[in-house]
């Protein structure tokens, strides 16, 4: 027996051994397809589809495509060349060649990166003739878009260059390919890229192609990009940043019916030709340093203000869900609303008097929220109960959060509950209601995007229930069916409560009952609205400074079965019925008529500029404020 | 018939033509490995393979030597060649030539000299002499320690050069040992510690005493049960099991104290210790790099490989260490299955005979030798094999007449030939 067990064991390796080999060699074969992109002797070339087209929610054709040609090189494939000639073709200085190949070999030895990104065509064409001299050098064709608008920058956004982040992150891509990096080129990136074409070719040692490697097994074929239909109405967008030139904030326009985002408007922006082809870096480079403009910033999503008196009108609906007031509860405004021992005082605007729900509305009375917020908080034993409750209520509106939607970018916003004040903000258990009174009036803590703005006005304009707010409309002309977009949400106030904000917010705009916007009316459209303006600080060397006051309006029209609801913001435009006021007006007229016959607001809107009012925090000067 | 004559015939010219079979196979594969647009002929010696045909033609030089040597040389002057050998060893640490960190190599003149490579025939003939020896008992606790010093003084002196490879290939012996009557509690208790020290790598070293614990308790109460009233059982059974758990927490030490991250690393890849995808791709493609590259050369070379010269993983330099160690990988890519199968199957059929005819032997001396250079031609084969197909961890030993280096052929020349000698002169008892 011991004579027999090297036999055995010889054997048996031998055995093993040959089946492991055939294993490896006979049946496993994404050991080879995995890693064909690495091997030297196989040359990938890639096939990339169309990017798919966008169109805008009445069909406009808003992004296209044209050809790009990048240079690509590998640098272990380079042989010695006419390098003075080359840099002739390619436009460049040898200093700049030395500095690319360098960057080019860093990267990588095998795998091709891009030399020249994004030639003009008759460059080209020129040089494509000459290519076969330039060894370890080809030129690889790929599609960059093509707008065929000069607005909604922020919306469409754009594509760029990968970079080591999306490398990593995403093994689909290689080096020089194109992604989506904001807008909805960002959130729909995989719909409208389709998936590249691969095909591998053999090589032998000495570079020269053989053919296709195993008869194409491998190869696989581009999938073009899908199309989509965007939410965004484009002549209303491009009317909403005509009437922003000069001034700084943000406009959303959404459908009540159904959370579609008819506008999204951010000023100041820029063309997004802007940052197409060679000439992107450079643009987008002085567009990102723009510290004082900040074009790249999408104000509708992403600057978080008190939003203001419209707030008042949420306040309204949770103290009659919480039936702390009735329709018919007044309460005295004495030219504010006088509070605490020292009789400390909140000022209002409204001219004194009784103020019930609708006319507080209408007149924006801040004592008359002041009471009511101070009454809701009230109703439970502890002001932090008392403002978890009122928290719960504001927040079924979908607020205080992101909507995980279809936005490339967005913010929370904030609603405070109790335990925030308790746990962060006091740090003590000891707070009063009249702490917090600022919140009634939407400022204090409570902060709110543009969309979170018209998000709100929009579920006001529903009654109740609302459509999560998003950019898609249709995919390869199917409309979508995400439940999270398609379905309803309920808040949890009672339908009947929004009948006497409604009412007030309708009087906003009533000559009669002295709204705030009286002067703003759109014949033929009923209106609702509510005027807001908001307090605003600065820095300045170091001193905390007050600026002149952000101008608010949001507003939705019709009033029965609405079509558009709206939120402007106007930084530093004072009153809320000056500047965000008229311009909601306009944008509203502007869509449901298509036409304007407020000509004369128009061109008020249009000719104002309020850059003089923003040189004045940077003049480095004292400067007056709401004049 | 004169003497020369019948000496002729009975040479095993099969295995002389296995022998030549592969190292022309080898040498065809290391020059498809190093050729270069540069190389100006098959005998340029500024290539690798010119100077691999200049050491596989001095191999047939030292052949026709050793075949013409006295066969009772060998036996006679095998503890001088021995101590010669342990000599060189020590010599070489001395004086001996750093390449890559290791003091391995001898450098005369322009060419280095590899003693590892030749104290492999030196044990093999001191081991034949001693156990041949009509005094030895292998069933002697004594004499069984002797042996084990001969066999263990070289990988001894090698391990401090450091080359661990070298060093390994001398478990070989333990065949061999095997073989002449070890007892067989040695072959298990090899394979236990084996087991243990795999399952504690595996599981960790909690969960492994614990099964031993229970495993060696179940055991000792329920099959020894009677014997157990004997107290030297009972002693003998704790003892192991003690000597076990120990075994396991020095395992569990070892790896984790005293092995170098590296050392680590090639057990986690080949054991599979590393769960997380993504950590284990990445092992992958660093320090795992030349098993993974030389597996996607070898599976890139399907069943009728690429041709020779047309190996193209070969050739782009992926595979590290190309022309030495890893010289299988060329044959696979090149020759693809079908080649690597016979390659495979040429060094199986090889060892067999080897084995075969040792067995025939009526003289110990020739038994014990020609076994033991079938189980050391077997060791370098299935490590160096298997690491390069990645069923084993990274292990720097050459292919036996594959691999490129004059000590390395030599070596393995003498060891093969040495034996060929002692095989053809059995008739003739001396």
């Amino acid at each position: 027996m011991r004579k027999l067990l090297l036999y055995f064991v010889i054997i048996s390796v031998g055995v093993i051994y040959t089946g492991r080999l055939s294993y490896l060699q006979l049946f496993n074969d994404n050991v080879v397809a995995t890693d064909l992109t690495n091997d030297s002797a196989i040359k990938t070339v890639y096939d990339y589809p169309q990017r798919g087209y966008v169109y805008d929610r009445n069909g406009v054709l808003l992004v296209a495509n044209q050809p790009s040609y990048d240079v690509m090189v590998i640098p272990r494939e380079v042989k010695e060349f006419d390098i003075p000639q080359f840099c002739k073709l390619l436009k460049i200085t040898e200093e700049e060649y030395q500095k690319k190949i360098e960057k080019a070999k860093r990267y990588s030895w095998r795998i091709p990166s891009v030399f020249v990104a994004q030639m003009a065509k008759k460059d080209y064409a020129y040089l494509q003739e000459k290519m076969h001299r330039f060894k370890g050098f080809y030129i690889q064709k790929r599609s960059i878009r093509n707008y065929q608008t000069a607005v909604g920058a922020n919306v469409l956004g754009s594509i760029a260059e990968v970079n080591n982040a999306d490398l990593e992150k995403n093994p689909y891509y290689q080096s020089g390919e194109l992604i989506g990096k904001t807008g909805i080129e960002k959130s729909y990136e995989d719909v409208l890229r389709g998936v590249k074409g691969v095909k591998y070719i053999q090589k032998d040692i000495h570079n020269k192609v053989l053919g296709s490697y195993k008869n194409g097994r491998h190869d696989t074929l581009a999938v073009n990009g899908r199309d989509i239909q965007i939410t965004i109405d484009s002549k209303l967008q491009e009317y909403g940043e005509k009437l922003m030139i000069n001034k700084r904030g943000g406009i959303v326009a959404i459908e009540p019916s159904s959370g579609e985002i008819l506008a999204l408007v951010t000023a100041p922006s820029y063309n997004p030709n802007l940052l197409v082809g060679r000439k992107r870096s450079k643009n987008y480079t002085k567009l990102h340093y723009d510290s004082i403009n900040k074009p790249l910033y999408d104000r509708g999503l992403l600057a978080m203000y008190p939003p203001g008196s419209p707030f008042k009108t949420l306040n309204a609906l949770v103290a009659l869900q919480e039936e702390v007031i009735t329709p018919q509860t007044t309460y005295t405004c004495r030219n504010g609303y006088i509070y605490g021992r020292s009789g400390r005082k909140m000022g209002c605007h409204c001219g004194s008097g009784k103020r019930n729900v609708v006319n507080g509305v209408a007149k924006s009375c801040n004592a008359y929220f002041a009471n009511a917020y101070r009454q809701i908080i009230s109703n439970y034993e502890t002001p932090r109960e008392g403002m978890n409750v009122w928290s719960n209520h504001i927040k079924s509106f979908g607020l205080g959060d992101y909507f995980d939607n279809d936005l490339s970018t967005g913010r929370k916003g904030r609603i405070p509950t109790g335990d925030y004040y308790t746990d962060s903000y006091f740090k003590h258990n000891k707070w009063h209601v009249l702490n917090t009174i600022s919140n009634a009036i939407g400022q204090g803590q409570v902060e709110m995007t543009p969309i979170q703005l018209a998000h709100m006005t929009a579920t006001i304009a529903n009654r109740g229930h609302y459509f999560t707010p998003h950019i898609i409309k249709s995919i390869d002309g199917k409309p979508i069916e995400n439940d999270h977009f398609t379905k309803p949400k309920y808040t949890t106030i009672d339908k009947e409560h929004f009948e006497p904000v409604i009412q007030g917010m309708h009087d906003v705009f009533s000559m009669k009952k002295g709204g705030t916007a009286k002067w703003l009316n759109v014949p033929g459209i009923e209106i609702c609205g509510k005027t807001g303006t908001a307090e605003n600080f600065a820095i300045i060397d170091s001193v905390r400074t007050q600026l002149t006051d952000h101008s608010i309006f949001v507003a939705f029209a019709p009033k029965d079965n609405p079509k558009i609801a709206i939120a402007v913001f106007v930084e530093n435009g004072y009153y809320g019925a000056r500047w965000a006021g008229k311009i909601s007006s306009l944008m509203i007229e502007k869509y449901l008529k298509g036409e304007i016959t407020l000509k004369a607001m128009e061109k008020l809107v249009l000719e104002k500029s309020l850059e003089d009012e923003y040189a004045k925090p940077l003049s480095g000067e004292p400067f007056t404020i709401n004049e | 018939m004169s003497r020369e004559v019948k000496f002729i015939k009975k040479i095993d010219w099969f295995s002389i033509l296995l022998y030549f079979l592969l190292v022309g196979i080898g040498w065809i594969n290391i020059y498809s490995a190093s050729v270069t647009t540069a190389s100006t002929g098959f005998l340029d010696m500024s290539e690798l393979y010119g100077k691999q045909l200049v050491f596989i033609i001095t191999s047939i030089f030292l052949i026709i030597l050793i075949l013409s040597i006295e066969a009772k040389f060998y036996e006679r002057f095998s503890s001088i060649i021995y101590i010669a050998g342990l000599l060189s060893l020590i010599g070489v640490i001395i004086f001996g030539k750093n390449i890559n960190g290791a003091t391995s190599w001898y450098a005369i003149g322009g060419f280095t000299l590899q003693p590892s490579e030749f104290a492999k025939v030196t044990t093999v003939l001191a081991l034949a002499k001693f156990l041949s020896d009509i005094q030895t008992n292998i069933y002697n606790f004594k004499h069984q320690l002797i042996a084990f010093a001969i066999i263990l003084s070289p990988p001894l002196l090698i391990m401090l050069q450091p080359d661990a490879g070298s060093a390994m290939v001398y478990m070989a012996f333990f065949f061999v040992m095997y073989r002449e009557g070890l007892p067989a509690i040695y072959l298990w208790i090899g394979l236990l510690l084996i087991l243990l020290f795999i399952i504690t790598l595996k599981l960790g070293y909690i969960i492994t005493i614990v099964a031993t614990l229970i495993i060696g308790l179940v055991c000792i109460f329920y099959f020894f049960r009677k014997q157990l009233k004997r107290k030297r059982q009972t002693s003998l059974a704790i003892t192991s099991l003690v000597t076990a758990i120990m075994f396991i927490l020095a395992v569990n030490y070892i790896f984790y104290n005293v092995f170098k991250q590296h050392h680590r690393d090639r057990f986690t890849l080949v054991l599979g210790l590393e769960k997380d995808p993504v950590k284990l791709e990445k092992m992958r493609k660093t320090f795992g790099f030349n098993t993974n590259q030389s597996e996607i050369a070898i599976g890139s070379g399907g069943f009728w490989g690429k041709g020779w010269l047309k190996g193209t993983r070969t050739r782009g330099d992926f595979v590290p260490a190309q022309d030495t160690d890893y010289i299988f990988t060329t044959v696979s890519e090149e020759w693809g299955f079908l080649g690597s199968a016979i390659v495979i199957f040429l060094f199986v059929v090889l060892l067999l005979r080897i084995l075969n005819r040792a067995e025939q032997q009526k003289n110990k001396f020739s038994r014990v030798y020609g076994y033991s250079v079938a189980a050391i031609l077997f060791f370098h084969f299935a490590i160096n094999i298997g690491m390069v197909i990645g069923l084993f961890p990274t292990v720097g030993i050459p292919l036996p007449f594959f691999s490129y280096g004059g000590s390395g052929l030599w070596g393995f020349t003498i060891l093969l030939f040495i034996f060929i000698k002692l095989d053809a002169n059995r008739i003739n008892e001396w």
